[in-house]
């Protein structure tokens, strides 16, 4: 029954949704359905916070390796939650001003405003920024011209790079209008727009079917594994 | 905007000839009727006949909408321009019209012109709304002639939207052949399906993680349970944790969703329970980090850093972190397979992990690695709908190619014309 | 040809007999070949810092995706409405902050009424934040909120939020971002729904952004006018987009100075404030950065084709 239920709540939201499409007097339901997700997504937080409470306090009281770190977290999670839910430093807003809280939890210059401008927005600038040493270290280890297809893959990459700056204008700038399509800039839109287009249209055709194909087998019950059902696994 | 500077033009040509004042004749029978094809009750087609002056006065006619009634309750007419159509024309569907309208949206927009202490008595929340429409002939000079005017008309709506007619056919077909063969593996016909190196290579990871002592990692992607992507991953999930399970080797699962961390928990915990080792399951090993994208990513990157898994697997939706996770994966020597189908990400992982699952590979990955017949003849049914896309293409481009070549050699070619015609309905009605 | 050409020659003819000349002693070959991520961390930290700090910028050359954006936006006449989705966080703002500043100015000067909304991530108001703060109140003090612009804030729900408000707006925004009811703010009383946008704007850093935007507005509704700015990574998968259901896109930094030329080109002042050249300051940093990439990538095949030399003999 644990698994029945599921897979016919599964089943008949499927189809109807699916039907809902073509029919105008049910297109409301996927943008309702949409909002029960958000709900229960909502919900959820709950749930998870919960859980990020817990480990990280089982950690911090065994002494668990690297137990300084959940402290770190322990204590940015309820600060924030603190000041953002609390709205410190708020000030009430215009419309209402007897209703201390009737302010926007992140006013310029509150608490929260502060722990978003100068903590939470330079660290994930940071993080983001990781990116750039990660690629740098990945292209030297992963271009290699093994063969013909990666010194093709190498050469595009070199266009596309050298494009993608002053350097492409600055390197063909000599070539005259009526080669125009040879010089490096160009070329990279044309890379990007006809082979890049062409290839991403295969694979995102190929996704689109594998999308709905899955979908399918969910609905239908083919595919149960994410119930932690053993029925389809070996 | 187009609406715009056709409108300009006309005023412009109005100035510009401004001496002439020849009025023209207006257009008559102006009828409107709910849109003659099946649709979800928001158009009305507009038909009428030509001014008298069409062929020599009139620049252009101007079609206007008006609201006529709120239910029972009559609105003074105040006439808003819809689109000025070029002389010749003789009909026109306006769109994006209203069948009901909420009280509420009333009391903002309406308040001036309806007595809303007369519609509140009703205890009504919603009122049908009712429309006229007026066409006026525009002269080449800008005169403009006498109004045409429709009775109030509401648009309806059918039961099914006409437009989505050919979309229904292709579902149809496509989840038809899935269906069908479905049921032709279940007949016991036998199937197959290439290998897949990045699959066959999970045994072989979480073996090694065991051998080694270390753990296993598993990223279901950073999407929620809303996601198809995180669906695969969490099928994916329920066979790798089958294998730890069996091999007793250590699976991590850190989740960037409350939801996925509810749903991999069951995975889990039915996977352990399949595999005969309900005790070693721990359900504290599954835990939620934050809904944040690169929160999640410092605490995965950290704990990567720092306890050293052997086997890293990144299944699901992932954006900017995928190169950040498996480089990080890649300097602690941990064997990755990766599975998105997110296309901007996969050069990422194909650079940094030992295997990738490439779109489709990992959508069909649930179905490899049970190898039931059931899922198999779903990857087979997934093959037709490839065919149909490629016959699509083809045909398209060999018609439109042909048109052009035709139309080239001899313009006005009724064969030519034709072909054109077939690919125009191809993508403007069977593929919108 | 010209000396850029020349310099390039030297410098790789040069730079090829340095790798082949080290990589033939054992020494420098095991060193190269074994190379610790740090020290290429170390040469990407100094291929960005350095033309940051020294101010290093270059000329741009708009291309005809950057062109097809300015015009589009040129195309509306003042008062048109735009709505302004700012799809990023701070993470992104490195890449997609200039390009958002450059919309909003551009915007200003036309005299578009300004709709911004955000269905990425929560943070994403305070990216609107910043484009009012540093720009409408820094810059065109004049225009006012509600009448010339407003900031509709962050809905929950990815795509479904763009489901909804392309048929009904009120059914997600009964307030503004700051809790005003939208009855209340003068520009949102004859907005039904986003049908009625003369042009949408999105600047996207992933999901729920451009392609939902496709997807769920510019594709059922064809008379709906896109533009966007995305991510370096994302746009070569936006191309299959445009120019139908895309008029023109912005791809990262590279996008953002090209189109700020434009803009400034036209609009700018003789000395423009530091702030609507961001685009071209970061395009200095990026070009280093791909030169050290390409570079990489040389010296790696070098040192590949040595061991493969070493393997024979």
């Amino acid at each position: 029954m644990k698994r029945l239920i599921p897979l016919w709540i599964t089943a008949i939201a499927g189809i109807v949704l699916i039907a809902s499409y073509f029919v105008p007097y049910a297109q409301g339901l996927g943008e309702l359905t949409s909002i029960w997700f958000d709900i229960l997504a909502g919900f959820a937080f709950i749930l998870g916070g919960g859980n990020l409470l817990k480990v990280h306090l089982k950690k911090v009281s065994d002494k668990a390796a690297g137990w300084g770190y959940s402290v770190i977290l322990l204590a940015s999670f309820l600060i924030t939650l603190f000041v953002g839910l609390g709205k410190i430093g708020v000030h009430p807003s215009p419309d209402y001003p007897d209703n201390s809280w009737s302010g926007v939890y992140n006013e310029v210059g509150s608490p929260f405003w502060w722990l978003y401008e100068y903590a939470f927005k330079p660290l994930t600038a940071t993080m983001f920024a990781m990116l750039a040493f990660y690629i740098a270290s990945a292209s030297f280890r992963a271009f290699r011209a093994k063969n013909v297809e990666a010194v093709l893959l190498l050469g595009t990459a070199f266009i596309i790079l050298l494009g993608r700056t002053f350097a492409g204008v600055w390197l063909t700038s000599w070539l005259p209008e009526s080669l125009s399509g040879l010089k490096i800039e160009n070329l990279s839109v044309y890379i990007m727009q006809v082979f890049n287009t062409a290839g991403s249209r295969a694979i995102i055709i190929g996704i689109a079917l594998g999308i709905a194909s899955t979908s399918l087998k969910v609905i239908l019950g083919v595919d149960r594994s994410y119930l932690g059902s053993a029925r389809s696994e070996p | 905007m187009k609406l715009h500077l056709f409108a300009l033009s006309v005023v412009f040509t109005s100035l510009g000839d401004a001496p002439a004042t020849a009025t023209p004749a207006p257009a008559s029978n102006l009828i409107a009727q709910d849109h003659r094809k099946w649709d979800d009750g928001t158009r009305i087609d507009l038909a009428w006949d030509l001014s008298a002056d069409d062929e020599t006065l009139v620049a252009a006619y101007r079609i206007s909408k008006a609201l006529a009634r709120f239910g029972d309750f009559q609105v003074p007419l105040k006439f808003e321009l819809v689109e000025i159509v070029k002389a010749g024309t003789g009909e026109y569907t306006v769109a994006d019209l209203a069948r009901k309208i909420r009280l509420e949206n009333i009391k903002t927009k309406y308040a001036d012109i309806v007595d809303i202490e007369s519609l509140e008595a009703t205890n009504q929340k919603t009122f049908p709304v009712a429309y006229v429409f007026q066409i006026v002939a525009v002269g080449r000079d800008g005169a403009t002639s006498a109004a045409a005017t429709t009775p109030p008309i509401t648009p309806t709506m059918e039961w099914f939207d006409g437009g989505r007619f050919w979309f229904l056919i292709i579902v149809v077909i496509f989840c038809g052949a899935v269906i069908f063969f479905i049921q032709l593996a279940r007949g016991g016909r036998p199937l197959k399906v290439r290998k897949i190196a990045g699959l066959e290579a999970i045994d072989e990871a979480v073996g090694r993680a065991t051998e080694m002592g270390r753990s296993c990692l598993y990223i279901p992607g950073i999407l929620d349970m809303n996601d198809i992507q995180t669906i695969a991953g969490i099928n994916i999930l329920a066979r790798v944790a089958k294998t730890a399970a069996s091999y007793d080797a250590k699976l991590e699962v850190p989740t960037s969703r409350s939801l996925v961390m509810a749903t991999a928990r069951e995975t889990v915990q039915g996977a352990f329970l399949a595999a005969g080792h309900p005790d070693a399951y721990r359900k504290d090993l599954i835990y939620y980090v934050t809904d944040e994208q690169f929160g999640y990513v410092a605490y995965v990157q950290g704990m990567m850093v720092r306890e050293k898994p052997a086997a890293c697997f990144y299944m699901g939706a992932f954006f900017a972190e995928s190169l950040i996770l498996a480089e990080t994966g890649n300097s602690i020597g941990a064997i990755q397979v990766a599975g998105t189908a997110m296309p901007a990400q996969l050069p990422f992982f194909v650079a940094a992990c030992d295997y990738t699952l490439i779109g489709e590979e990992f959508f069909a990955a649930s179905a490899y690695l049970s190898g039931s017949a059931e899922e198999l003849g779903s990857l087979k049914g997934q093959d037709v709908g490839k065919i149909i896309v490629g016959l699509g293409i083809i045909i398209g481009v060999i018609m439109l190619s042909a048109a052009s070549v035709i139309l080239d050699g001899s313009p006005g070619s009724p064969f030519g014309t034709a072909l054109l015609n077939a690919v125009e309905y191809l993508k403007q009605v069977i593929l919108t | 040809m010209n000396v850029a050409w020349a310099w390039t020659i030297l410098v790789v003819v040069v730079g090829a007999s340095l790798v082949v000349l080290v990589t033939r002693r054992e020494q420098t070959y095991r060193a190269l070949k074994d190379l610790d991520r740090r020290w290429i961390f170390l040469l990407m930290l100094l291929a960005v810092a350095i033309p940051i700090l020294g101010e290093l910028t270059f000329p741009e050359k708009p291309t005809g995706l950057a062109k097809a954006v300015f015009d589009e936006i040129e195309k509306l006449e003042p008062g048109d409405k735009v709505l302004m989705a700012w799809d990023y966080d701070p993470a992104s703002e490195g890449e997609l902050g200039p390009m958002a500043t450059a919309f909003t100015y551009h915007c200003c000067k036309k005299g578009l009424k300004m709709y911004y909304m955000t269905i990425f991530s929560p943070v994403g108001p305070q990216m609107i934040e910043d484009a009012i703060e540093h720009v409408i109140k820094a810059d065109f003090p004049h225009l006012e909120y509600g009448v010339d612009y407003v900031n509709l804030g962050y809905k929950s729900g990815y795509e479904g939020v763009i489901k909804v408000i392309v048929s009904n707006i009120r059914e997600l925004y009964t307030t503004d971002h700051y809790g005003k009811s939208v009855q209340d703010i003068p520009m949102m009383r004859d907005v039904r729904n986003i049908q009625q946008m003369d042009l949408i704007i999105n600047v996207s850093a992933g999901y729920a952004g451009l392609k939902e935007w496709v997807l769920f507005a510019a594709t059922p509704y064809p008379d709906l006018t896109l533009v966007a700015g995305v991510t370096g990574v994302m746009a070569p998968q936006q191309y299959p987009y445009i120019p139908e259901q895309l008029r023109g896109l912005l791809g990262a930094i590279k996008g953002a100075a090209e189109y700020e030329k434009l803009v400034l080109d036209k609009y700018g002042d003789e000395d423009p404030d530091p702030k609507y050249l961001k685009g071209k300051q970061r395009m200095g940093p990026q070009l280093i950065a791909h030169m050290l990439i390409i570079v990489l990538i040389i010296v790696a095949n070098f040192v590949y084709f040595a061991g493969k030399r070493r393997e024979r003999a």
